[in-house]
């Protein structure tokens, strides 16, 4: 009988070290803390001419702090653009006149919406649409851009 | 006061037309293909003590373990009480089981518990008694087998005959009506051997109970019992009281009573000609 | 020509028993779950198995934990550092660790460890006739000794693999940010950047839950259906470590492309 309270301890103390675990990785690996999942949050819709690699749940952030997540990307059949929604933490409230510009985290890092305010007095309500948008930039237009100017630089120059 | 409930579901024998508490009629048991008993016919009155003897492989585990309801018969009954043991539901299984204690060979004590837990188990797991009570009973049953100064002592510490009579308290913690014993004199010192037989007696006189022992242990049955079946390949050979078994001249039985080297049952095992056997050796 | 047929023959015989092996190991598990009534009720014979399975495992499960971060740490750092992404250390450590080898390698040992324990302990109750006398005694031997031991075992293995985890994050630390000096802020910062609690952590505790299940169903099983001799316990206390860990990688195989696929 006396073996059956050390075992009850010892099996208490590896549920609980092995919770603590769990609790380590929820909190301080990951990103359970920073935003939180139970945060009330509006949705708010922009369209794109180009996503680029923007995914679902890629970070929505302003000034560099994440306010917010992508929900849902979809394509619009009409206008042949991207209309992106994202939830943005109703903490943070954004004037109407609010644009989003599709950034890149590092020169070669995961995308995310970056939101700058405008200066609108009106704020943005759940389901408003952003009007100023500016799309990802996709490397190979660049790419194609930068040859096409040299291209007329050396033309320019043999003239 | 509580009630005390002591049997979550007590099993009720019918009332015996003859007072043989174990009937086996006309038994045949197949195992994949392989025939083990084929037409037993046995009874067991009520306060007997019986032997079932006879050499390995004859079938008679398979006797215990089909009354015991682990085994259902291929043709035939086996009735405990008056009630045939392979028709009854799980729960009246159950309910017969908690009236019979089984004692294994060598004991099959729980290796994790001590003696004490062991004896006790069958008491927690099937009663409500309180603990006090439970305690009383389990120092009694070890005392009864006299080991009640090693009841804090873990199996793996046990001699092989005291882990024998601890598992016969075991056995016995709830004063079952039918106690069966498989080769209880096993692998026994001659002091343990005489211990565990005074015992069986003993305990089946004094619970009123009924007792079946398995074994091919001659001599200590003899002297215990108060019948005896002797069997051979599946069928029942013979059977007698103690006194009529020793002077029998069946030849099988004669062989066996008296461990002659050769008999019914050869010394040699079939093979060729011996003078073939030396010469094609010696030739290679 | 006969060798071919034999062989054949030999090839047939060797999958349908395979088979009906597992269809049997099938029908155990459902007994095993059917009679769990009475391990839910006497919660306290689960706790005694989780101790032997759980906490015994403890010393070598956190042990491996940290020497797998170590690694993972050095390695990492090794490769990422010439392109120059040697502050994406901690991304690399916990995303390998949460995602893949904590519920893998943790599984692998627990497997060797508890799982072996418990067929061998199974094995040796069924050869010395405790089971056969258990069942005499109107106890039901799955409902008492197989049921608690599986449902330890499944509660242990997550918690196990997630200490497995921790432990790799801080060994990675120790070695990356202590020993060879990454900053200590951008470890952490990448790291909770990269780490996403749905995607990663949960999916690693699923993973780890169904190696739990699948790690301990096969220890009771080969326990249950070894023959009762000392070479039947151990050659099934050896197929409990084989096959656990050769269905561990192939259940993380799928369902690593059932999880992360795309992502």
């Amino acid at each position: 009988m006396m073996k059956r309270k050390a075992l009850d301890l010892w099996v208490g103390v590896f549920v609980a070290i092995g919770l603590g675990a769990l609790l380590f990785l929820a909190l301080k690996v990951g990103d359970l803390a920073s935003f939180s999942a139970t945060a009330e949050t509006y949705l708010v819709k922009a369209n794109f001419d180009n996503i680029g690699g923007l995914k679902k749940r890629a970070p929505v952030k302003s000034a560099g702090v994440v306010v917010g997540r992508v929900e849902d990307i979809a394509f619009d059949t009409e206008t042949f653009e991207a209309t992106v929604a994202f939830s943005i933490d109703k903490r943070y409230e954004f004037p109407k006149d609010t644009s989003a510009k599709i950034l890149t985290a590092g020169l070669l890092g995961e995308q995310y919406i970056g939101l700058s305010a405008g200066g609108d007095t009106t704020k943005l309500k759940n389901g408003d649409k952003l009007k100023i948008t500016q799309s990802a930039v996709v490397l190979e237009n660049l790419i194609s851009q930068f040859l096409f100017n040299k291209a007329a630089d050396g033309n320019k120059d043999s003239k | 006061m509580r009630p005390l409930r002591f049997w979550r579901c007590p099993f009720v024998p019918t009332k015996p037309a003859t007072d043989n508490l174990v009937e086996v009629e006309n038994v045949n048991f197949a195992y994949d293909s392989r025939q083990i008993l084929k037409g037993v016919n046995l009874a067991i009155g009520r306060g007997q003590v019986v032997a079932i003897m006879g050499l390995s492989g004859c079938g008679k585990t398979t006797l215990l373990r089909l009354i015991g309801g682990a085994l259902r018969p291929t043709q035939g009954e086996v009735r405990v009480g008056g009630k045939a043991v392979a028709k009854l539901s799980h729960d009246e299984l159950f309910a017969l089981r908690r009236r019979m204690g089984m004692l294994f060979q060598f004991g099959a004590l729980f290796t994790d518990m001590s003696c004490y837990d062991n004896v006790a188990f069958q008491m927690r797991e099937h009663t409500d008694l309180p603990d006090e009570l439970i305690d009383d009973l389990v120092l009694m049953k070890l005392q009864a087998v006299g080991l009640r100064g090693a009841h804090r002592l873990m199996p793996s510490e046990l001699s092989g005959g005291m882990a024998r009579r601890v598992a016969l308290a075991r056995t016995t913690a709830l004063d079952p009506m039918l106690i069966m014993y498989d080769e209880p004199f096993a692998g026994l010192d001659p002091v343990s051997m005489g211990v565990i037989g005074q015992l069986i007696r003993r305990l089946n006189d004094s619970l009123g109970a009924t007792s079946i022992i398995v074994t091919h242990d001659v001599a200590e049955a003899l002297q215990l019992v108060d019948y005896v079946y002797f069997m051979s390949d599946g069928v029942i050979i013979t059977q007698g009281t103690p006194d009529e078994l020793r002077v029998s001249d069946k030849p099988f039985v004669h062989q066996f009573v008296h461990g002659e080297m050769d008999g019914p049952m050869p010394f040699h095992y079939p093979a060729d000609d011996y003078g073939r056997d030396l010469d094609a050796r010696g030739a290679s | 020509m006969n060798a071919v047929t034999g062989f054949l023959e030999r090839l047939g015989g060797r999958v349908t028993s395979a088979i009906h092996r597992l269809g049997f190991a099938s029908r155990f598990l459902l007994l095993t779950l059917q009679n769990s009534g009475m391990s839910f009720r006497r919660f306290s014979l689960v706790v005694r198995e989780i101790y032997f399975a759980g906490v015994l495992s403890l010393i070598i499960i956190l042990v491996s934990g940290l020497f797998v971060g170590m690694v993972l740490g050095l390695q990492g750092y090794d490769t990422l550092v010439r392109y120059g992404s040697s502050s994406a250390l901690g991304v690399l450590v916990a995303l390998s660790l949460v995602r893949e080898l904590g519920p893998v390698v943790a599984g692998l040992l627990f497997a060797s460890r508890a799982g072996s324990a418990i067929t061998a302990e199974i094995g040796l109750m069924k050869a010395t006739e405790q089971l056969a006398a258990m069942e005499m005694m109107a106890v039901d031997p799955i409902a008492r000794v197989i049921a608690p031991r599986f449902w330890a075992g499944v509660i242990s293995m997550p918690l196990l693999a997630a200490m497995f985890s921790a432990m790799g994050v801080f060994g990675g630390y120790l070695v990356g940010v202590r020993m060879i000096g990454v900053d200590e802020g951008s470890f952490w910062s990448q790291m909770q950047d990269a780490v996403d609690f749905q995607e990663d952590i949960l999916n690693g505790v699923i993973k780890s839950v169904v190696f739990g299940i699948a790690v301990t169903w096969i220890a009771v099983f080969e326990g249950y259906d070894a023959p009762p001799t000392a070479e039947g316990v151990s050659g099934a206390t050896t197929r409990t470590v084989v096959t656990s860990s050769l269905t561990i990688l192939a259940l993380d195989f799928m369902l690593t492309a059932f999880m992360f696929r795309g992502a």
